[in-house]
This record gives structure tokens, C-alpha cells and sequence, in this order.
């Protein structure tokens, strides 16, 4: 079972992707905002 | 602030729209004559064109052929209008687009000629994974390199699905395609057995995670609000489906393995993550059908709606029932069955499919500056593909259900009330002729579509480049663009580009040396396979046997009454690759070889199944009995076997071949005895071999 232990790192590895890219996109007031971006989105 | 004017590029687009439509028909051409091949063994035309070969090619036409130029189709339009910019680089648009094109050929040509891995949505040998992985770095160049000149600072929720897409399609599938090759196009995993299985599933799940449905869920949040001209029901509802989905979705593979011989805690995981999974599946899915609040009287006038609608339901309805189906005690009766096959395909042909024409009927139209040639025939396309889809999935239903209850149904005494396997098949030959019709419905549809989109694009003009204008971001115009900021700016992005560095980089160190223990399961139950049983072994998986055979015998009286000892994971030690299957169409074969089948019946069912089997569905394999088997490779084989772990000696990679010749020799003589006339050097005595070798153990000492 030992690639048990490689598939949960690896799956760890990239929910710890999410979870950076998560943290920057808060940050970066990616979500500060959460009612105009639908309504821009209509508008090309 | 400035105001730029800059150009969509729609021309490529317009290039996936239309590989999108054209493989759509081929990979449903192909679902329907495998579906007709059932219950017509008659239309498994020779070698190249039976059922083993040609389901793989359906498989991977559907998901990678049509959905995914439907996925490139569908960002490629969105992406630029969502980040206000044109495509990053032409040049890779192209790349990208022509390289995609050429895989689906290679592939399809490899299959056909039985050039196959055997592993699921991942058949495709080394050198066509080599170049997928390739083209899939150019998108996530172009994608990214368009995220970062974008002219909107926010990233709308379908980016960040994009995004998740990109990452993890690329990490399972080199994880999963990780192989030692044998020849140009021939290749052994590194892992083995149990193993092999939980990388193959762990990629299998997410694959559908990743590439049917994450995707899709982004050109859900663009194309559902624009469709219908109104904002999506609540963004912040999105945000948290997203992040949340992200997060559940990779533990969830074991599902594919209850009661296998997997450790049972992975499959517990693999259950509780699957049963939290409705949880933002049904948030999303509501947060879409609800973006039509107030509006529902819209949806009977607009057929792109209608088609979003059902997809949408559809999403729903598969969501809850994947979780349901990874309880145990359901599994126990879905998995091996029909069932399984409904439930992808109220997947594939209603969430992405439905989800898919609804997109092209709305952005044809668009990108060719003109209406739709005919709403009232993509009106009949709606209902005629739904009723597809009704007469698709009811069939399975009861199919899977009825030969699920048939397999596990005791007599009075104890023993199976149905014995006979294939008693169980004719019970459900009618749902398979059923199933068939509902496919013929299905790409009936599609043809009304094709016609349709034929006759808008010859009314309208491509706009290639249409004109937009949006002020630039003020944080670039005030600082000098350097490296520096452009890291600092994206800083999720460097994160995750560093990190898939960091495990290609360890992968790249770690794999050939010790990971070769640690991998490999220790405790055998069999014996290696000889030279002649592993070609034999090359030859099942050339076939295609796997897609209709499994060689997991789940621990149920059932099925230890049917199939002989449930399986262990020390039987699988020497599998590379692991050949379970998730199908059975016909009988398991983990035990074949202990079966009262001797070398005759063997041949004989091989040759002409329906003359040793009446009403048999199996293809016959008459030219395994003319084909002179290749063994220029099987000291190779061995050798590369050897260098997996495998416990060959180096006589043994030397007399691969003279063992080879020795034991086809024996065996042959034994079919002359049968009064079978097969030269030693044929296909099918390797074959046999290795279904005479299946299921033997040895005496292992306590």
C-alpha cells in the first residue's frame, strides 16, 4: 500500500496548490467584491 | 485611464467548435455500433473493429475528442472576454488547436490497431502521453499568459475552474502514465497490481472530476448568465462551490474499488469524501438552476436554455447519485453492472453533451455575426436527444439492476439460482437493444444539429477579429512591467507552477531507485508469469478483454460460489498492469485457469464463441488462431520486468525466448491431442497460456 502514501502526497501537494492560490486570492482582494462581477460579466 | 482597443480572436474558436461537433459524431458513431455489437456480435467486424478495440475508441473520442474541444472551444471564447484581452499567443492557439487534432488521430489509429495500455480514459501508450502532456503545457501557457495581461483585475468564478483544471489534469495524468517502455509502442507501469489499480482509479475519478466536470462547471457560470441575460443566482455561492469542490474532489477515487483487494481504510476514505461531495455538487447545481428564478417562462422560448436546463438537472441528478452508488452495500449491487454505464452516461450525453450544444447553438450564431438558421429544428434536436437520454438510462437501469439481483440470487439449497453466466446476459439482451435506440436518438439529434449549424455558417460571416475596447488596468500603466512584478502579481501562480516542479523534480529522483520497493507489493501468492503467459497476458490487454472481463473476485458467497477464491492483493503482485476491469459484460476470469476449461474448450470459444457458448455476446477471435505471435520483444519484456522489481534472473531474460518456444510447444501438443491443428507459434497458444495460468497460486509458507 506503500503508493497509498505517494497518492496522498501528491493529493495533498496540489489541495495545497488550492489552498496558496486560495490565500493570494483573498489577499489580493480577489473576493472582496462578490456581487458586481456577475452582473459585469453580462456586459462585453 | 486609458481606453484599449484590442481583437477576440473567434477564429480559433470557431476551429475547436467545429472539431468539436465533427468528433462528437464520430465518438457517438462509435457508441452506438459497440451498443448494436452487444446484442449483435455479428458487428464485430474482424480484428481491428471488434468490441475491445472499439469501446476504448469510444470512450476516449467522447471525453477527449468532443468534450475536450468543447472545453477548449468553450474557454477559449470566455477567457478573453472575461479577462478583456485577446488570446495570449496566436502561435500557441494554433499549436495548441492542430496538436490536439493530431492526438485524437493517433490515438484512434493506435487503438485500432490494439496498441493499449488497458487502463481506462488512459489507453493511450507512452510516446501519445508524452506529446499530451506537451500540448497541455502550451494551453496552460496561453491560458495563463492570458490571465496575466488580462484588463479586468477580478477573475470571474469560471477562470478559477479553468485553472483547477489545467493543474490537475496535468498531475494525474503523469502520474498515472508513469511506465517503463519496452518498445516504441509498448510500455509496463511502474506500479503493479493493487497498486496500479489505486493510481488508475485515483486518476479514473478525477478524470471525470477534472475533465468532465470542472470545466464544464466554468462554462456553466459564463454561458448559463449570458444565455439567459441575468446574473448568476449568487456569486459568493460560486466562490464557495468552487474552492470547495477543489478540495473534496481528489480523495474520492477508492469508490472504484469497494470490496476489492485494496486496504479497506482507503476505500472507507474514498466513500466519506464521495458522500461530502453532494454538498457542493448540489450547491452548484443549484446555484445554476436558480439563476433562472423568475425567468423559467424565458426557458420555453429559448432552446439554448433548454438545453442548459436539462444539462444542469442532469449534473444534479448524477451527483447525488455517484455518492449514493459509493455506499457499500449499493455498490456491492451497481459495480460490474449496467448501472455504472447509466450513470456515466447521464453524465456524459445529458451534463456534457446538453451543456455543450447549448454553448455552440448560442455562440455560432454569435461569432458569425447572424441568427440561428432554424430554432425550431434545434428544438427537435432538444427533445429528440432527450428522449435519447430517457430511453439510454432507463434501459441501464433495469438492465444493471436486474442482472445485479440475477448474479447474487440463491436457490432454496444455497447454490446460485442462476449458474450459468450467460443466462444473465439473454435476460438483459433486450435493454441493450433498448440502450442502442436511445443512442440512435441521441446522434439523430445531433445530426438536426450539424445541418442547422451548416446552414447558419452559411448565412453569416466569421468575424475572426471582432473589436472590443476595455480601460487598461491602472496598476500596469503606473510601474514598469519586470519579472519580478509579474511573479509578485501572481503569486498563486508561481506557487503552483513551483510546485509541480518540485514533484516532477523529486518524481524524476525517486521513482527508478527506491520507490521500486516501496511500490511493489512483497507478498506474492503466485508464481511470475512465464514468457509465453506474459504475452499472453499483452495479447488479453491488446484485445481489449479487460473492458468486458474483470479478474477481481469481490469477497460475497455469490461470488466465491461463481468465480472460486475471492481475490487478494498478493494475487496481482506480478501485474503490471492490473487488469480487474470494471465491466462484466461476460464472466469474471480471476480463476479462469482452475475452471474445469481445458485447452480445447479454449480454443474453440476463442475461434467461435456462439458454437461452445449459444447466445454467447463475445466477438469471435478467430485470427489469434492464424497470427504468428511477435516474440522479438519477450526477452525485452522480461528484461524491463526485471528492472520493475520483478524477480526474473538474468537466465531468464536470456532464454526468454528458447522458454518461450518450449512451453508453446507443450501446448500445442496438447491441443493436437484434441484433434486441434494450432502451430506452436500462434497468437492464441500464448493466450491460452496465460488463461490456463490465472487464478493458480502457490503454496505459501506461514
Amino acid at each position: 500500500m506503500g503508493v497509498m502514501f505517494i497518492l496522498i502526497c501528491v493529493s495533498i501537494s496540489l489541495a495545497t496548490c488550492f489552498l496558496l492560490a486560495f490565500i493570494w486570492a483573498t489577499k489580493s482582494g480577489q473576493f472582496d467584491d462578490c456581487e458586481t462581477p456577475a452582473i459585469k460579466v453580462l456586459i462585453d | 485611464m486609458s481606453v484599449e482597443t484590442f481583437h477576440y480572436d473567434n477564429k480559433i474558436v470557431r476551429n475547436f467548435a467545429f472539431a468539436t461537433v465533427f468528433w462528437g459524431v464520430v465518438g457517438m458513431f462509435f457508441g452506438v455500433l459497440i451498443a448494436f455489437q452487444l446484442p449483435l456480435p455479428g458487428l464485430n467486424f474482424g480484428e481491428h473493429f471488434s468490441f475491445g478495440r472499439l469501446r476504448p475508441i469510444h470512450t476516449n473520442a467522447a471525453i477527449f475528442a468532443f468534450v475536450g474541444n468543447a472545453i477548449f472551444m468553450g474557454i477559449y471564447y470566455s477567457l478573453q472576454r472575461l479577462c478583456k484581452a485577446r488570446m495570449f499567443s496566436d502561435k500557441l492557439s494554433k499549436i495548441h488547436f492542430w496538436g490536439w487534432q493530431f492526438i485524437i488521430v493517433a490515438a484512434a489509429v493506435t487503438l485500432l490497431f490494439g496498441y493499449t495500455t488497458s487502463k481506462e480514459y488512459a489507453e493511450l501508450e507512452w510516446p501519445i502521453d508524452i506529446a499530451i502532456t506537451f500540448i497541455w503545457v502550451v494551453f496552460g501557457i496561453n491560458m495563463f499568459g492570458t490571465i496575466s495581461v488580462r484588463r479586468e483585475k477580478h477573475m470571474y468564478v469560471a477562470i478559477w475552474f479553468y485553472i483547477a483544471t489545467f493543474i490537475a489534469v496535468a498531475v494525474l495524468h503523469i502520474f498515472n502514465s508513469l511506465a517503463l517502455p519496452v518498445s516504441f509502442m509498448k510500455s509496463y507501469p511502474i506500479y503493479a497490481g493493487v497498486q496500479d489499480a489505486l493510481v488508475q482509479w485515483w486518476y479514473g475519478h478525477n478524470a471525470v472530476a477534472f475533465f468532465l466536470t470542472t470545466p464544464y462547471l466554468g462554462l456553466m457560470y459564463y454561458y448559463l448568465p449570458k444565455i439567459a441575460d441575468r446574473p448568476v443566482y449568487s456569486y459568493r455561492l460560486s466562490i464557495i462551490h468552487f474552492w470547495s469542490l477543489v478540495f473534496i474532489y481528489i480523495w474520492a477515487g477508492p469508490h472504484h474499488l469497494l470490496y476489492s483487494a485494496v486496504s479497506p481504510w482507503a476505500q472507507t476514505l474514498g466513500v466519506i469524501f464521495s458522500i461530502m461531495l453532494i454538498a457542493p455538487s448540489w450547491g452548484g447545481m443549484l446555484n445554476g438552476l436558480l439563476t433562472l428564478r423568475g425567468a423559467w417562462h424565458t426557458v420555453a422560448k429559448n432552446v439554448e436554455l433548454k438545453f442548459m436546463v436539462v444539462a444542469v438537472t442532469s449534473y444534479g441528478m448524477v451527483t447525488l447519485e455517484g455518492p449514493l452508488m459509493s455506499f457499500k452495500s449499493v455498490n456491492s449491487l451497481a459495480h460490474f453492472t449496467d448501472w455504472i454505464v447509466g450513470h456515466v452516461h447521464n453524465g456524459t450525453l445529458g451534463w456534457n453533451g446538453f451543456l455543450t450544444f447549448g454553448i455552440v447553438y448560442w455562440l455560432i450564431p454569435r461569432i458569425y455575426n447572424t441568427k440561428l438558421y432554424s430554432p425550431r429544428l434545434a428544438n427537435a434536436h432538444f427533445w429528440i436527444g432527450t428522449l435519447g437520454i430517457v430511453f439510454y438510462l432507463v434501459a441501464m437501469y433495469f438492465s444493471g439492476i436486474t442482472q445485479g439481483l440475477m448474479w447474487k440470487e440463491l436457490d432454496p439449497d444455497g447454490g446460485l439460482m442462476h449458474e450459468n453466466f450467460l443466462s444473465t446476459v439473454k435476460q438483459i439482451i433486450p435493454m441493450y437493444y433498448l440502450r442502442g435506440i436511445g443512442g440512435l436518438l441521441y446522434i439523430t439529434g445531433v445530426f438536426l444539429m450539424v445541418y442547422n449549424l451548416f446552414k447558419t455558417v452559411k448565412q453569416g460571416n466569421l468575424q475572426a477579429d471582432e473589436e472590443a475596447s476595455a480601460p487598461a488596468l491602472e496598476q500596469e500603466k503606473t510601474k514598469v512591467k519586470s519579472t519580478h512584478r509579474f511573479l509578485e502579481g501572481h503569486l498563486g501562480l508561481f506557487f503552483i507552477l513551483s510546485t509541480l516542479a518540485i514533484i516532477a523534480g523529486g518524481l524524476i529522483e525517486l521513482v527508478p531507485g527506491a520507490m521500486n520497493e516501496f511500490i511493489s507489493p512483497t507478498k506474492p501468492l503466485v508464481e511470475k508469469y512465464s514468457p509465453l503467459e506474459l504475452e499472453g497476458r499483452d495479447i488479453y490487454i491488446r484485445e481489449g478483454c479487460n473492458n468486458c472481463h474483470s479478474q477481481m473476485i469481490r469477497p460475497f458467497h455469490n461470488e466465491t460460489l461463481r468465480y472460486g477464491a475471492y481475490s487478494e492483493a498478493g494475487d496481482y503482485v506480478y501485474d503490471r498492469p492490473f487488469l480487474w476491469g470494471s465491466k462484466r459484460t461476460g464472466p469474471d476470469l480471476h480463476r479462469i485457469g482452475l475452471r474445469p476449461r481445458n485447452e480445447v474448450w479454449h480454443y474453440d470459444h476463442m475461434v467461435n464463441p456462439q458454437k461452445s457458448s449459444p447466445g454467447s455476446v463475445m466477438p469471435p477471435y478467430p485470427w489469434l488462431a492464424t497470427n504468428k505471435l511477435d516474440t522479438s520483444t519477450t526477452s525485452k519484456k522480461i528484461q524491463v520486468m526485471r528492472s520493475l522489481g520483478v524477480p526474473y534472473n538474468y537466465d531468464d531474460v536470456r532464454n526468454a525466448e528458447e522458454n518461450l518456444q518450449k512451453e508453446a510447444q507443450e501446448l500445442s501438443d496438447i491441443l493436437k491431442k484434441g484433434k486441434i491443428d494450432c502451430a506452436p507459434d500462434r497468437e492464441m497458444i500464448a493466450l491460452i497460456a496465460y488463461l490456463k495460468k490465472l487464478g493458480k497460486r502457490i503454496k505459501v509458507k506461514k
